[in-house]
């Protein structure tokens, strides 16, 4: 009865296409046609200045509590460039630029982080779940949309994000267990930003990647260079074409990082250091992107400040929309819709208590 | 010793309670470097280092789980989480085990820990972060639910819960962490958990409350003193669960009418059973229906509306007069 070694994983590699610089490393270049090129840029573009914007409404008092997603839109663009219409994307809470590739409306954006539910609303054509903000509760759900779809026999697929973090939970494990037992059709994008509010990743797990862990389930990882749009384009095709061939789940651990505070309620200075956030600076996706662009001749830098402008009226014209919606949705009683088909009779009765007390309140006022 | 707010008083004290006893740590998520997300950890960290003060990984069922352990073995773990909306993970630990073990094992074990948690609306925060589900809590055999309505309040009992046998669950108000100051007593105090306390005297109306509900009730008391001479007496439950019904019962007894405030949902609210207690009890005493002024039976609004979800002191006026008049 020998004591013999098992072989139980597969290889894991670490991707990286572009280095620090924007230089191509030519013999990894993905094929991506230049429509997608310049499509992406323009969104991760856009994604940049409305976070930037966002984070001034809120200093500004105009919005609440928001988590800005700087640093971390390659990681997320370069995964769902490769999703269709019909597909399903699941965001955790720090997904913005995703949200905006998919479809989502900038002042759905601002209306949630207004304090207004009626930003949660998806467009009716966008097949992505509302932002998830109970960590890892909503890789499950990916994997359930991931299995009705295998169910029906389709070939879309599912794409779920989540942070370093989320990989600590027990909701993680059975996803992907679940995943690997049900060869659902779903590519778990990890968004490693290195900290999960003030905890490091090294003290998340002991493991030295957290791509690994999808090993443990009979999946398939990859660790890649989260801030190399092409990088993460690659290893996500890899595994979207795995996924819709009937080849099962993928995990992809991008390493990313936090640019800025976890949400504008924190103070990252408590617990890390400025060095780090500036090491970190000279790996910037969008400028490691827009340099490969223009090396690549799709891009000039008079066509970038064009760019800026355009994009600077869309945030414009979005927050005066949204602004404008704000004023006008102040009636409390929409509170009491959306969660029953058929409103039952005891919140139709708290809805028409609240009405009568604020019609009472008016009229006190009138006359007072 | 100085005026305090909330969150000084509650790190005054895990500190005073930590110095003294080294059975107690302090768990959770960002608890350690960050002193927790509201800071009420604040320095515990450097006082008495990474093995009484864990930052945890981000797991919530990993946290009390553990927690419940290490209280089998004899330490006094308080745990915190983040925000009591995110206390679901955790939960099953709570329900199946924290809550169980002593009648499982007939006696031999218990789990002397703390779970404290960041509860309530009125912070202007996302989606989960404005719960009042006290009442989940109140509902399981076994378990002990405290919430403070002070800074002063908040030290007395948080002391209790550490020392008490049995598991107790704490709820922090969010909205009262630095509300207002308060002088708390430099020399240790403690107040029982299961007992209520009387915090204004009145014979014409009983108003029963807790938490961050005490300051709007007090409020519409005081207005119904000044512009109608109406005399409220008004009671601070602070345990939910074991429930004090001593005080109310006389007090009800005494003037008749009763209205109970709470920002939890109404439908299956700590007020049900309050009112149940009531029927029970005082029925024959009762001059009118009492009535509840509560959260509506919706999830909370985001926050541009919660003002609108939460009881403020004219609904509870309108709700008073409508007692009163009866
Ligand atoms: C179940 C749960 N516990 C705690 C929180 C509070 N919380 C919000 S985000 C966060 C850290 C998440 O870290 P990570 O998964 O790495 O995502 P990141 O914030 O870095 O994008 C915590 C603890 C939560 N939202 N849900
Ligand atoms: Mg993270």
């Amino acid at each position: 009865m020998p004591r013999i070694q098992i072989d139980i994983a597969g290889r894991l590699d670490h991707l990286a296409i572009l280095d620090e610089n924007g230089w191509l490393d030519k013999t990894l270049e993905p094929e991506i046609p230049p429509e997608l090129l310049i499509k992406l840029h323009r969104i991760m573009l856009l994604s940049r200045r409305f976070d930037e914007r966002l984070l001034n409404l809120q200093r500004q008092g105009r919005i609440g509590t928001f988590g800005p997603i700087k640093g971390q839109e390659a990681a997320q663009l370069g995964a769902v460039a490769l999703l269709r219409d019909s597909d399903w994307m699941v965001p955790c809470f720090r997904e913005m630029a995703a949200m905006l590739w998919r479809g989502t409306p900038l002042e759905g954006v601002i209306l949630t982080y207004g304090g207004f539910n009626e930003g949660g609303r998806i467009p009716d054509n966008q097949n992505d779940l509302p932002i998830a903000i109970p960590v890892a509760s909503q890789l499950l759900h990916a994997v359930g949309l991931a299995w009705a779809i295998k169910y029906r026999q389709k070939d879309d697929i599912a794409m779920v994000f989540f942070g370093d973090g989320a990989t600590s939970e027990g909701d993680f494990h059975e996803a992907l267990n679940f995943a690997g037992v049900f060869q659902a059709p779903v590519i778990f994008v990890c968004q490693n930003n290195q900290w999960a509010i003030s905890i490091p990743r090294s003290k998340q797990t002991r493991a030295k990647t957290l791509a690994q862990k999808a090993f443990a389930y009979g999946v398939p990882g990859i660790q890649v260079d989260g801030n190399d749009i092409l990088a993460v384009y690659t290893a996500a095709k890899e595994a979207v074409d795995r996924a819709r061939q009937g080849g099962g789940p993928t995990m992809i651990e991008c390493i990313t990082y936090r640019m800025m505070m976890h949400t504008t309620a924190d103070d990252p200075r408590r617990y890390r250091t400025e060095e780090e956030v500036e090491k970190w600076a000279k790996r910037d996706p969008l400028s490691r992107f827009q340099k490969y662009l223009t090396v690549k001749g799709l891009l000039v830098p008079e066509k970038i400040d064009v760019l800026e402008k355009e994009v600077e009226t869309e945030i414009q014209e979005a927050v005066n929309r949204a602004e404008k919606q704000m004023k006008n949705l102040t009636d409390p009683l929409h509170m009491f819709e959306h969660h029953f088909a058929d409103m039952p009779v005891n919140v139709l009765d708290q809805q028409q208590e609240l009405a009568q007390e604020l019609a009472e309140q008016k009229e006190e006022q009138s006359n007072g | 010793m100085a005026k305090m707010t909330m969150v000084q008083a509650i790190n005054t004290a895990l500190r005073q309670e930590m110095e003294k006893d080294d059975r107690v740590i302090v768990l959770g998520e960002d608890v350690g470097r960050d002193g927790g997300v509201f800071r009420v950890t604040d320095g515990l960290i450097d006082e008495f280092g990474e093995q009484r003060v864990v930052d945890t990984p981000l797991a919530e069922s990993g946290i009390v789980g553990t927690s419940i352990g290490m209280a089998v073995y004899g330490l006094r773990p308080v745990c915190e989480i983040q925000f009591s909306g995110f206390s679901y993970y955790n939960f099953h630990q709570i329900e199946s085990h924290a809550a169980r073990l002593r009648w499982r094992s007939q006696g031999r074990y218990s789990v002397p820990m703390v779970l404290r948690a960041p509860y309530g609306a009125g912070v202007r925060a996302l989606e989960h972060h404005s719960e009042s589900k006290e009442a989940f809590y109140a509902h399981i055999p076994g378990l002990k639910m405290v919430i403070p309505s002070s800074p002063r309040t908040a030290r007395a009992l948080l002391l209790s819960a550490i020392r008490d046998p049995d598991p107790v669950i704490f709820f922090e108000s969010k909205a009262l962490y630095r509300a207002f100051r308060e002088e708390v007593p430099e020399e240790e105090e403690t107040i029982p958990l299961g007992t209520s306390q009387v915090v204004q005297e009145g014979k014409d109306l009983t108003m029963v409350a807790y938490g961050a509900m005490m300051r709007p009730t007090l409020e519409a008391a005081a207005l119904l003193k000044d512009r109608d001479g109406i005399d409220a007496e008004v009671i601070d439950l602070l345990t939910i669960a074991p429930l004090d019904d001593e005080l109310f019962t006389q007090s009800v007894r005494k003037t008749g009418r009763a209205l109970v405030i709470h920002e939890a949902h109404r439908s299956f609210g700590p007020g049900a059973e309050i009112v149940a207690r009531i029927m029970e009890k005082s029925f024959f005493y009762l001059e009118a229906p009492v009535a509840r002024v509560t959260g509506f039976d919706i999830i909370v609004p985001l926050f541009s509306r919660e003002n609108s979800y939460l009881p403020t002191v004219t609904r509870i006026l309108t709700a008073a007069h409508k007692t009163l008049d009866t």
